[in-house]
């Protein structure tokens, strides 16, 4: 480990905690209730922030919305320019999603290149009635048109900056933090 | 750092437990997409893969077929019989003019040890050796691997014993030298005249009577008998050695616990294999074929890798952040 890197919090773990409640009731909001909802996070932090919406929406309404993990790996557009490949995480669509109302979690919303890669992988497995998008940090920066239904925490981050999402169960806290790149090792 | 394939995935005993790891972790989520309503991503787009096959074969053609297709590349088969390769063209001549083609990777399976190590120094595409002579057949080893330990929950500790005809089985060399590298410990049982004469040399523990290796083993890999092995001389009969060396329910029965039971197929049923155990409770010769297809998908992925001098730009794109 080098000397600290220079970082800027924008949530810490009790702001982190209150972000990820709002956007669970703006969910249940957005969709009239939990009929027909199904909440799919992105590996890897997506899928850590998606089971702590749907506990919240559990402790709220009394019922456990079906949860599913996507890796968007296989969808990327650079895999032709990548060097070695990256490695592949799980995906997981528990129900059929036909007709369902899919919320997409991620952590940290740029390019937009992931949910394209998202929407892509979706679709091969049916034809949701609609998809909307969450995304706990919208960094800014898009480079397709792509924009969230729910955002915990609009910032404007240079291109020179990175933003990381940290959480609980992986990293040992909650916090989402903003840094020169490189600075971060 | 994650361990890199390199060009070519030409036989088990030259990777490292790392290397083998990562296929068989990569493998895992592979599995999930042969389960969904389209089987298909776009991961190989515009890549095309020839499956040059001089030997005979269904299952593993048809596995790399699946495999290829299933990530979405452009496949083109050939075979030995109705190919210029019957009217003496060379292998070599044969692969650079499909490469002139401008294909991305080649399958192959020959009967000559060394061949696909062979047309691997000669041409840029990356080769997967789909069994060459009585060499290695790694992504049938890695399967075996990958289905082990799905049932195991590890590798490491565990007891195979491969039963048959090791002597003239690639599948045998792969399975010996990838559980050895993680860990297992490896059994062999035959007829002495179908074992090799440096078996002593390959870290395994011998036994000659199929009982021993019952009792002593987690798992039995029952390899094919091939029938011409009686008429050049090697068994008396078939009936000798379905009598000795078969494995039978009452055989298994007889052990203290549960023994796994894999075959790499096609089977001789009745021959190394019984019918009630081919099919009984113990069985996952059908899970090793499912696995076959997310072993070679993930082999695939692997061997894709793109260009070394691009992965500094990917660095910065990869990911969002």
């Amino acid at each position: 480990m080098a000397a600290p890197p220079k970082q800027t919090t924008i949530l810490d773990a009790r702001a982190f905690d209150r972000t990820l409640r709002r956007m669970a009731d703006e969910i249940v909001e957005l969709n009239n209730g939990t009929e027909g909802l199904v909440i799919v996070g992105i590996q890897r932090r997506g899928v850590q922030l998606a089971a702590r919406i749907v506990s919240s929406i559990a402790e709220r309404e009394k019922i456990e919305v079906p949860q599913g993990a996507l890796d968007i790996t296989l969808y990327r557009d650079d895999l032709q320019t990548v060097g070695p490949r990256p490695v592949v995480g799980q995906t997981r669509i528990p129900v059929d999603i036909d007709g369902h109302h899919v919320v997409i979690v991620d952590d940290v919303l740029y390019t937009g290149r992931t949910i394209r890669a998202a929407l892509d992988e979706l679709a091969d497995f049916g034809r949701p009635r609609r998809i909307a998008l969450a995304v706990l940090i919208d960094r800014g920066g898009r480079e397709l048109p792509i924009q969230p239904d729910i955002v915990g925490k609009r910032i404007s981050a240079e291109a020179t900056q990175r933003v990381d999402v940290m959480v609980e169960d992986i990293d040992g806290r909650d916090a989402a933090v903003i840094a020169e790149r490189e600075a971060v090792t | 750092m994650t361990p890199s394939l390199g060009k070519d995935l030409l036989g088990l005993e030259r990777l490292s437990g790392d290397q083998i790891k990562l296929i068989l972790d990569t493998a895992e989520p592979f599995k999930e997409i042969s389960e969904r309503a389209i089987k298909k991503v776009p991961t190989l787009r515009g890549a095309t893969i020839v499956n040059l096959f001089f030997e005979a074969s269904t299952r593993t053609r048809v596995s790399f077929e699946f495999a290829e297709k299933r990530l979405s590349a452009d496949t083109v088969n050939v075979a030995a019989s109705g190919s210029s390769v019957s009217k003496g063209e060379t292998l070599v001549d044969t692969a650079r003019n499909l490469e002139a083609m401008r294909i991305d990777m080649v399958v192959i399976r020959h009967g000559a040890s060394g061949a696909a190590q062979f047309l691997a120094d000669r041409i840029e595409s990356n080769v997967i050796n789909a069994g060459d002579g009585t060499h290695e057949h790694p992504t049938q080893g890695l399967l075996d691997l990958l289905t082990l330990r799905d049932h195991f929950g590890r590798l490491d500790g565990i007891k195979v014993c491969i039963v048959g005809d090791v002597m003239h089985s690639r599948v045998a060399r792969s399975n010996i030298w990838g559980l050895t590298k993680m860990g297992a410990q490896v059994g062999v049982c035959g007829p002495r005249s179908l074992l090799p004469n440096a078996i002593d040399e390959m870290g395994v523990t011998v036994f000659n009577r199929v009982e021993e290796a019952i009792e002593w083993a987690d798992a039995l890999n029952i390899l094919r008998l091939q029938l011409e092995r009686m008429t050049a001389g090697y068994i008396p009969s078939l009936r000798e050695y379905n009598r000795v060396f078969g494995v039978s329910r009452e055989r298994l029965e007889r052990a203290h616990r549960d023994v796994l039971i894999l075959h790499p197929g096609p089977m001789n049923r009745g021959v190394e294999i019984d019918s009630d155990v081919a099919d009984g409770p113990f069985s996952v010769i059908l899970e090793q074929v499912t696995n076959g297809v997310a072993v070679r998908m993930a082999v695939l992925y692997l061997l894709s890798g793109g260009k070394p001098e691009l992965a500094e730009s990917a660095k910065r794109g990869g990911g969002e952040r």
